[in-house]
């Protein structure tokens, strides 16, 4: 068991949850709730990840990040070393890659709402803010919940992307998708066994976990 | 005397003062249409009434601010709301509207008590339990200030909800079929709550409502609605028994609607002659009609009265015209007869009597009978041409004429 791995592994699903949050919010509020023509290419353009190969992703990254590129350049001033191979290069490839993940569940979660339970708000006098924080955040909870939770188990089990744009770095890019993959390809089949079953078991009660908060929890409010 | 604490102030902006009333104008031309102007004084309750599509929710919408037509004026007791001309609009949450949406719209994650305690944000917070259960024991409502939503009969979560738009202090009420969606029996005692309430409040109240009776029962005036434009304003017995048009007639559902010709008017009697096909009529004196001018005419069915077989009277001499029963309808307390006229040939009247009355004079269908229509009650309307082959209401021969 590589705990370096892994504990890189729980770091990077966190960092994507918790920077993903807000934006998921954000994003997924105004997508249930504009009647924006571009609405349709916008949210094509976020379910991308959702079919592209990892690979294309990450090489995409790559020739975004890489020290070819303008914002490379860029982004070595600011960080002193080129970002790929990098965890930086991990968080960016994952925020990217979770996008589908960590909106759509909220964007379904604010469109379930009615319509008319939010204009009743305005009508008892609460400002915009006041009715996302009231009415709105309370009735979304779960399906906030539910991003939050399938973009870290996402996130643990990343690969292609990872191993394209972070490489095999012990402690800076190695997570334990990659460490796992890294075991096999030595045959030591009995590291590989206990990641893998491990890794299996973390996302299995996860997913478990969404299921329960959106279906029991989630009921209470569907009168 | 309650301190809104926290309030924008936006009625800064100072209107006529109305009487404490609301004054409403709407005009647009798509993508729904509207040319609506009413008013309503505070303490009186306005129906809007009209078919599904008539706009009158859209208007109940645009009042609350949840809808801003293209023109619009909107001053509530002083406050303007909305002001085209002015590029004034406020926000709904920014005017004092008191909606009760035709769902109720409760918030399913609140109690009945939360709920109302939601429009309590112009009061300091120590006082919202105590104002919110005042409110709820005034709908009667206290003991279930504790349940969620979904624990709650339509009835009672109508109630919450009337409560919640009063909890906000509003400067009008407005009401969104507000009774639609309960049985027969709780509706009955729903009403009769709704005028228990509304001789304690003041300001004005506008219900809409697509059924006749309801509107008759609970307004003080009506204003009926047809596609976005209002056809006309007044007390429930002005518009049944004086519309201003064939159409609003249609509208109400008026039974008794034929196109005549005036043959003239009689100074000294008070009277108007007109020629229903072929059958002279005595109407209610109005000279704005030439002679010779086509019109359309209505009597309601109360005003048309049957001839006691066994004891005849002076009133028989009024109108009177002969026929059978063609329809014959039991509604409970009374009885609705269509009845095929002699002359003029195919015509038919409706009217109403009490079952008893029905019984004693032995009414079925087939029965001769002999009628009188009051002269008071014949209203000339300007002429509303035929379409579809159909000229008069009770007529399908597709050779009709006026």
């Amino acid at each position: 068991m590589d705990w370096q791995a892994l504990g890189l592994s729980f770091k990077l699903s966190l960092v994507t949850a918790v920077i993903l949050l807000p934006v998921g919010v954000l994003t997924g509020r105004w997508l249930a709730y504009s009647a924006v023509k571009a609405k349709v290419l916008i949210q094509a353009l976020l379910t991308l990840p959702l079919v592209l190969p990892p690979t294309v992703l990450g090489y995409y990254l790559l020739l975004l990040l890489g020290g070819n590129s303008a914002f490379g350049k860029l982004l070595t001033h600011i960080f002193g070393q080129p970002l790929v191979f990098s965890f930086p290069a991990l968080v960016l490839a994952s925020l990217l890659f979770n996008l589908p993940f960590a909106i759509q569940p909220i964007q379904r979660a604010f469109e379930a709402i009615p319509r008319d339970i939010r204009e009743a708000a305005a009508c008892c006098g609460m400002s915009p803010l006041t009715v996302l924080r009231r009415i709105e955040l309370p009735l979304a909870w779960t399906g906030i919940a539910v991003a939050l939770v399938m973009t870290f188990a996402h996130t643990l089990g990343e690969f292609g992307v990872v191993l394209m744009v972070g490489g095999n770095i012990p402690g800076e890019t190695k997570t334990i998708a990659i460490a796992i993959y890294d075991r096999v390809q030595a045959f030591d089949n009995d590291a590989a066994s206990v990641m893998s079953a491990f890794l299996l078991v973390i996302s299995l009660l996860m997913i478990a976990c969404t299921y329960f908060v959106s279906d029991r929890l989630g009921r209470s409010y569907r009168s | 005397m309650i301190v809104w604490v926290g309030r924008t102030g936006h009625s800064s902006v100072d209107g006529p003062k109305l009487m404490s009333g609301i004054q409403v104008q709407f005009k647009q031309s798509g993508p729904i249409a509207l040319a609506v102007e009413l008013t309503c004084q505070a303490g009186e309750v306005l129906a809007l009434v009209g078919p599904s599509g008539s706009g009158k929710t859209t208007i109940l919408r645009a009042i609350a601010g949840l809808y801003q037509p293209l023109y619009g004026l909107i001053n509530c007791q002083g406050e303007i709301w909305q002001d085209s001309s002015r590029q004034i609009a406020l926000s709904a949450y920014q005017r004092a509207a008191g909606l009760v949406f035709q769902n109720y719209a409760l918030f399913p994650h609140l109690t009945a008590l939360e709920n109302v305690q939601a429009a309590l944000a112009h009061l300091p917070k120590a006082l919202h339990a105590s104002r919110a259960r005042e409110l709820l024991q005034r709908v009667h409502l206290d003991g279930l200030a504790d349940r969620y939503p979904d624990a709650l009969s339509g009835g009672q979560q109508q109630r919450v909800a009337m409560a919640r738009a009063l909890a906000r202090e509003p400067k009008v009420l407005l009401l969104d079929e507000p009774f639609s969606a309960v049985d027969q029996v709780t509706r009955r005692r729903l009403y009769r709550e709704l005028n228990e309430l509304r001789r304690s409040l003041s300001m004005p109240i506008i219900l809409v409502t697509h059924d006749l009776d309801e509107a008759t029962l609970l307004a003080d005036r009506l204003c009926i609605l047809h596609k976005g434009c209002t056809l006309q304003s007044g007390t429930p017995l002005q518009v049944t028994s004086q519309p201003v048009s064939a159409r609003v007639a249609r509208l109400l559902d008026q039974q008794n609607l034929f196109n005549a010709q005036i043959i003239g008017h009689d100074d000294g009697q008070a009277v108007t002659w007109l020629n229903w096909r072929g059958q002279q009529l005595e109407a209610r004196y109005q000279p704005d009609y030439l002679p010779g001018q086509k019109v359309s005419w209505m009597i309601d069915p109360a005003n048309v009265l049957l001839h006691r077989r066994r004891w005849p009277s002076n009133g028989d001499r009024e109108n009177p015209l002969f026929g059978f029963v063609a329809e014959y309808m039991a509604l409970g307390p009374y009885v609705s007869l269509r009845i095929e006229l002699d002359q003029p040939s195919g015509a038919a009247l409706t009217m109403t009597l009490p079952s008893h009355a029905a019984q004693r004079n032995a009414l079925a269908l087939g029965e001769r009978v002999s009628l009188s229509l009051l002269t008071q009650g014949i209203h000339l309307m300007p002429y509303d041409p035929p379409w579809n082959g159909k000229s008069e209401s009770g007529e399908h021969s597709p050779n009709s004429e006026s």
